[in-house]
């Protein structure tokens, strides 16, 4: 980011203020042109589907206070070991650190929830022009079980009456990397198919019994446009920018869900929630009667009882900022599902206490 | 000629002050304080590397053993793993991209050494090099959205439909695949095989093509009677450059593979490579016995890179025997 050169000479124009924790400092006075006492740097690591939006907030937030927070985004796994390691002040993850995890960390973590994330389940069927295909969770895990090959299968045509399906291969494709998506993806169809739970499981990379793997929601998509017949599952993000099409997919409720953010949001406005919770709730398959049910929080990792309490402040000041409905906004305009009322609340309270 | 060129230099002292002769013996001392620190630093970090590979993948080496080697599960969720499927794809897509390279490079390079008019002699080498500056991941890229179509839409089923016979070129037709990821390996190494093959035929003497035209052979007899023996060594070297580069590229091999833990005969079916599947795992993983298997494969995949190298360095060393040009191109 910056030659040894700028460092040099920016060490040496703060020498009298004193250049003891160097670089940071440095960076910062370089950029904002204040003195280097008042403002820190904080650093963060990973989860790479939110990136988007961390730059962004993370860029205005430094327009607005001159705290600047560098995010690197290598991934949830990353992320969780980083902040575990303790060289990063806070990590980011799609998925929730589990018992052992926080057991590693001696329980010293709140999980901070941000914005919300979907997962939709996009294919290539040139006959269906623009209907939507409709699928429930057993039938969409007995197709990534490969148990259900053919497009036209009875129990497919019985979810999209009047829709004429061909009598064609079903070619699977997945993620290759391990990802927040399959994540997400995977726990939703463990939950709503024992076979799946039982066979496969819910993790970032998982054994899959059939299909061909795509590197990133890019690969994934490139693999099904240019197969006639194949299924993948993308973020929704992707899905939308990139005009995909996408299925609508039956919740709790029986109701054929469209995928959008408001369908989103709704999931999480009807997550179970006590005032006690520590945030690491799963919310596909909600049960919401306009929830969409492959949906999914984002976290920061933030330390409960930071050692170093001026950083503790900084990350507390800026979740502050987060929640507030400015910068739930510029998530909105990044096709992301900014966090339901409810839950705001709820953080705000936990941050406060 | 080196008795002619080498001065005598002791008997012969240059009349220098004595100040000044010592300033210049410091600075020799220092020149080769630092070289050799440079030639140091090199196996040092290679030790630590092998170590921290080692230690990280203790976890996997303790619960499976040797056995993670013919082990054919991949299971992130159950945390059993086997490296064979991965093991098997790096191998094969290596020997798939040399099938395809070297006859090519070899082609390219006797052609521009023996045949070619001078004028497009260096446009060419120079074209060929420009390969070698691609970065993967813009292959992986145009192998995605160019040469998988084609691939799929006219290459294998013709393959299919001509040599449909062999087991190899049998099977439903996807498009990501082993022969895929080969073909972009074999487009990724040409111009290192064909570079180095290119420098080592134009070290032959001319002696050698002249005595063969002399004795009434051919151009072509020329070259293959007597130039290309003459430089096997070298070329054998530049084929194990470009196995080198295969065995390890990853980048574009992951996004063409079609990433899957299983072996299979045909080379229209997926696959998987050592280098892809640490490079789509490694960021994601989360269990410690997960991280740990894919520091294993890292270890295997140093490990397997070693052998290959060596195998083939002794190769070379008993092909080259007896003869000369090349042999100091490695």
């Amino acid at each position: 980011m910056f030659s040894p050169t700028m460092r040099l000479a920016a060490c040496l124009s703060l020498l009298t203020l004193g250049c003891g924790s160097g670089e940071r400092r440095a960076e910062g006075a370089a950029t904002t042109g204040r003195p280097a006492g008042n403002d820190a740097a904080l650093t963060g690591a990973g989860a790479t589907f939110p990136n988007p939006i961390y730059t962004k907030w993370f860029d205005a937030y430094a327009k607005e206070t001159g705290v600047r927070i560098n995010y690197q985004s290598i991934g949830s796994g990353g992320g969780i070991r980083q902040f575990t390691e303790g060289t990063v002040d806070f990590g980011a993850t799609d998925g929730p650190m589990n018992d052992q995890q926080i057991a590693a960390v001696k329980g010293n973590v709140l999980h901070v929830p941000t914005v919300l994330g979907a997962v939709v389940v996009t294919y290539n069927l040139p006959s269906l022009g623009n209907t939507a295909l409709r699928f429930d969770g057993a039938t969409l895990a007995d197709i990534f079980l490969g148990r259900i090959t053919k497009w036209n299968d009875r129990r497919i045509a019985a979810l999209n009456p009047g829709v004429t399906l061909p009598n064609s291969d079903i070619i699977v494709v997945h993620r290759s990397d391990g990802s927040g998506t399959t994540f997400i993806f995977t726990d939703y169809l463990a939950k709503v198919s024992p076979q799946w739970k039982r066979q496969v499981g819910s993790a970032t990379s998982v054994q899959w019994p059939v299909g061909l793997g795509g590197k990133g929601n890019e690969g994934v998509t490139q693999q099904v446009q240019q197969t006639e017949g194949a299924i993948g599952y993308v973020e929704l993000i992707y899905a939308i920018s990139n005009k995909l099409p996408f299925a609508h997919v039956r919740n709790q409720k029986d109701r054929f869900i469209e995928p959008n953010l408001k369908s989103v949001s709704a999931a999480a406005r009807g997550a179970d929630l006590g005032p006690e919770t520590d945030f690491r709730v799963s919310i596909t398959n909600a049960a919401a009667e306009d929830a969409y049910p492959i949906s999914s929080f984002t976290w920061l990792l933030v330390r409960r009882d930071n050692p170093d309490s001026a950083a503790g402040g900084q990350i507390e000041r800026f979740v502050t900022w987060m929640l507030r409905p400015e910068a739930q906004r510029m998530a909105a305009d990044l096709h992301y599902a900014p966090l339901p009322v409810p839950v705001i609340e709820l953080v705000q309270k936990r941050i406060a206490g | 000629m080196t008795a002619l060129s080498e001065p005598d230099a002791p008997t012969q002292p240059i009349p220098v002050a004595s100040a000044s002769l010592e300033r210049a013996s410091r600075g020799d001392q220092i020149f080769r304080g630092v070289l050799t620190l440079g030639a140091v630093t090199i196996p040092v970090l290679l030790g630590f590397l092998v170590f921290e590979l080692w230690m990280g993948s203790r976890l996997a080496i303790d619960k499976f053993g040797l056995g993670f080697i013919t082990e054919s599960t991949w299971d992130p969720v159950a945390e059993v793993f086997g490296a064979f499927p991965l093991i098997f794809g790096t191998l094969l897509s290596s020997v798939v991209a040399l099938a395809i390279a070297v006859p090519l490079s070899l082609g390219v390079a006797i052609y521009l050494v023996e045949f070619a008019p001078k004028s497009i002699r260096q446009p060419v080498a120079f074209l060929i090099g420009l390969l070698a500056a691609i970065p993967s991941v813009v292959y992986g890229l145009w192998g995605i959205f160019v040469l998988i179509p084609i691939l799929r839409a006219s290459v294998f089923p013709f393959l299919r439909d001509s040599l449909g016979f062999l087991p190899l070129f049998q099977g439903p037709i996807y498009g990501p695949s082993m022969l895929a990821a080969g073909i972009i390996l074999a487009i990724m190494i040409m111009p290192y095989v064909m570079s180095v093959s290119r420098e080592v035929l134009l070290a032959v003497p001319n002696t050698q093509r002249e005595a063969a035209l002399a004795l009434g052979a051919t151009r072509w007899e020329a070259v293959i009677t007597t130039v290309v023996p003459y430089a096997r060594s070298g070329i054998a070297g530049a084929v194990i450059l470009g196995l080198g580069r295969a065995l390890g590229e990853t980048m574009a091999v992951t996004m063409l593979i079609g990433n899957r833990h299983e072996i299979a005969a045909s080379l229209f079916a997926p696959g998987y490579t050592m280098a892809a599947a640490i490079a789509n795992e490694f960021s994601e993983a989360v269990g410690d016995m997960h991280l740990s298997a894919l520091a294993y494969v890292a270890f295997l995949l140093f490990v397997l890179t070693v052998l290959v190298n060596a195998g083939a360095r002794l190769l070379i060393w008993r092909v080259a025997r007896g003869s000369g040009a090349g042999s100091a191109a490695l």
